[in-house]
């Protein structure tokens, strides 16, 4: 390669890293660095009894069980959908791609809106389900229901190009060797596609835990009872209890950076097997 | 490949039906019917409720404010997130790694969190916000704010998109340009920027959907004033604490239709880069 000629001089490339770099301090880390100074702006006592707070408290616990249930039940989807989609041929394959990403492009206050339409007071099912006495909306099925809507692609996007790219000759390898399905998925399938599952995972659950829109519409913001961090957070701040909302932004701040860590020592570590993703 | 090679294949893999089963039914369950729960709602009130719900003088100026910011923070994000790809793709510097992995961090950070820091940050009392507010600016609490919250969120869909397909240009084609004697910038606007323009498109259009749809990050800097910084996402949330089911579900209509069209321009750019490709 001409290399020489197709380099920008050291100058200019030191000022597009320059401004890049500037960039993105300003409009990413500025923000990051906002929410840590005002949550420890009066120090780490005020921090610790906001965040032990009983209503704080519920609110953690509730998005961790949230968390605990639509994220493995996306995750069993996502293995599904990537094993029908990749391994086998048939019509229609690239219309079912698409749905499965529909999620995505949908406003997430759309996609706690449909739970309010089928299951709210008003809406189809709501009459039936109060005469029986059950809860959906302004309950935990509902931010079940919203978060699953809202973190549905994850893991089958992960899983669907990389699976894809695999093929199926190591499986059918297995099988021929005598092994029964269930161990061919096991035994090779699923060490094959375990980081870039890991990888789908951890943003699902990302997401999972620090949904706001969906689940917003679908909580009732009963405080203690139905409001996840997200939610309690903003709680707090139309109380104007800055350093408690931040106190409790602060953890999610955590939550995004262990997941960006983990994420780019999966990518650093096996780029190859996260290749395929698009 | 035969269709005969192809059948064979078919027998041998197992769990086809169950995955695919699984697949079609829980993507019915938890997106399709909610989804489509919208547009009956929609239908079964008639075309002139859905009319005067739909395109009320409110609902047209938050749609004119979400669509409208959104194409600003996409347009923006097109040439800074240009920028920030190239030097991630181009360059080898210290800390290139940690730029990369905090591009990202608008998808791991709870979009209410992003919220309440850029209002912490451009408030008159925050950082940014009061030094604007010396020079006469106000930006929290105004359409503009609707727009910096969108450049935040939107930033990484436009890096991601971009990068990859400029990490493929060949060199070979910018060599040939600059060996009939154009100028490095010449070779950028007439070799390069042609070449990933699809991408462009593409990121632009990522952003662009995410961003008019977005709520969590909106909300807290966007002051809310019905007419002039109300959001569509938010005018849906206000029409459902009226018990206004209809209403709601009609902004939720034109909203999805719009989200589905972007998707459907998605594929045909796809589709036209692929034939571009071959």
């Amino acid at each position: 390669m001409a290399a020489g000629k197709l380099r920008e001089p050291t100058a200019v490339k030191a000022v597009l890293i320059g401004v890049a770099v500037a960039y993105v301090a300003f409009m990413l880390l500025l923000p990051l660095g906002a929410v840590l100074t005002e949550a420890f702006r009066r120090g780490w006592a005020l921090w610790a009894a906001a965040i032990s707070a009983p209503d704080s408290r519920a609110a953690i616990k509730l998005t961790f069980i949230v968390a605990a249930i639509s994220v493995p039940l996306n995750t069993v989807f996502g293995i599904a959908a990537a094993w029908a989609i990749s391994k086998f041929d048939f019509r229609g394959k690239t219309a079912l791609t698409t749905l499965i990403d529909l999620p995505f492009s949908v406003s997430p206050v759309v996609s706690g809106l449909v739970f309010v339409l089928l299951f709210g007071a008003a809406g189809w099912f709501g009459p039936w389900l109060d005469a029986n006495g059950i809860r959906i909306i302004f309950a935990l099925p509902g931010l079940v229901l919203a978060t699953m809507f809202v973190t549905f692609p994850f893991v089958a996007r992960q899983l669907i190009p990389l699976m894809t790219l695999q093929g199926r000759a190591e499986e059918e390898a297995a099988l021929t060797l005598g092994a029964s399905g269930f161990q061919t998925f096991w035994r090779v399938t699923l060490p094959n596609i375990r980081f870039g599952l890991l990888y789908g995972v951890l943003l699902c659950n990302a997401r999972a835990m620090g949904e706001f829109g969906a689940v917003s519409v679908v909580s009732g913001h009963i405080r203690g009872e139905t409001n996840t961090m997200p939610l309690q957070v903003e709680a707090l701040y139309n109380d104007y209890d800055f350093v408690a909302a931040f106190a409790l932004a602060s953890l999610l701040t955590l939550l995004a950076l262990v997941t960006l860590g983990l994420k780019s020592a999966l990518e650093w570590r096996h780029r190859d097997e996260l290749a395929a993703r698009h | 490949m035969s269709s005969a090679v192809l059948g064979r294949r078919h027998a041998q893999l197992p769990g086809f039906g169950l995955s695919l089963g699984i697949t079609i039914l829980w993507l019915s369950l938890i997106v399709l019917i909610p989804l489509s729960a919208v547009f009956m709602r929609s239908a079964s009130d008639g075309l002139g409720t859905f009319a005067r719900a739909a395109f009320s003088e409110r609902a047209v100026a938050a749609y004119r404010l979400s669509f409208g910011a959104a194409a600003i923070a996409a347009a923006v994000n097109c040439v800074f997130g240009l920028l920030v790809a190239w030097v991630l793709v181009r360059y080898r510097f210290v800390g290139r790694k940690m730029l990369s992995a905090v591009i990202d961090l608008p998808f791991a950070l709870p979009t209410a969190v992003a919220g309440i820091a850029l209002t912490a940050l451009y408030a008159d009392t925050g950082l940014i916000g009061g030094a604007l507010a010396k020079a006469g600016v106000a930006i929290a609490y105004k359409p503009a704010g609707v727009v910096v919250a969108l450049i935040f969120i939107g930033l990484p869909f436009v890096v991601r998109t971009l990068e990859p397909v400029l990490a493929d240009l060949s060199s070979e084609t910018e060599e040939a340009s600059l060996t009939l004697g154009a100028t490095r910038l010449q070779t950028f606007f007439r070799v390069i920027l042609p070449t990933i323009a699809p991408a462009l498109a593409t990121g632009f259009a990522l952003a662009f959907a995410r961003g008019a749809g977005e709520y969590g990050s909106v909300i807290f800097i966007a002051g809310n004033m019905p007419f002039k910084s109300e959001i569509a996402p938010l005018l849906i949330i206000t029409q459902l604490e009226e018990y206004d089911y209809s209403g709601a579900a009609a902004i939720a209509c034109v909203m999805l239709l719009i989200s589905f069209a972007i998707l459907l321009l998605l594929n045909q750019i796809e589709h036209w880069q692929s034939r571009r490709l071959v």
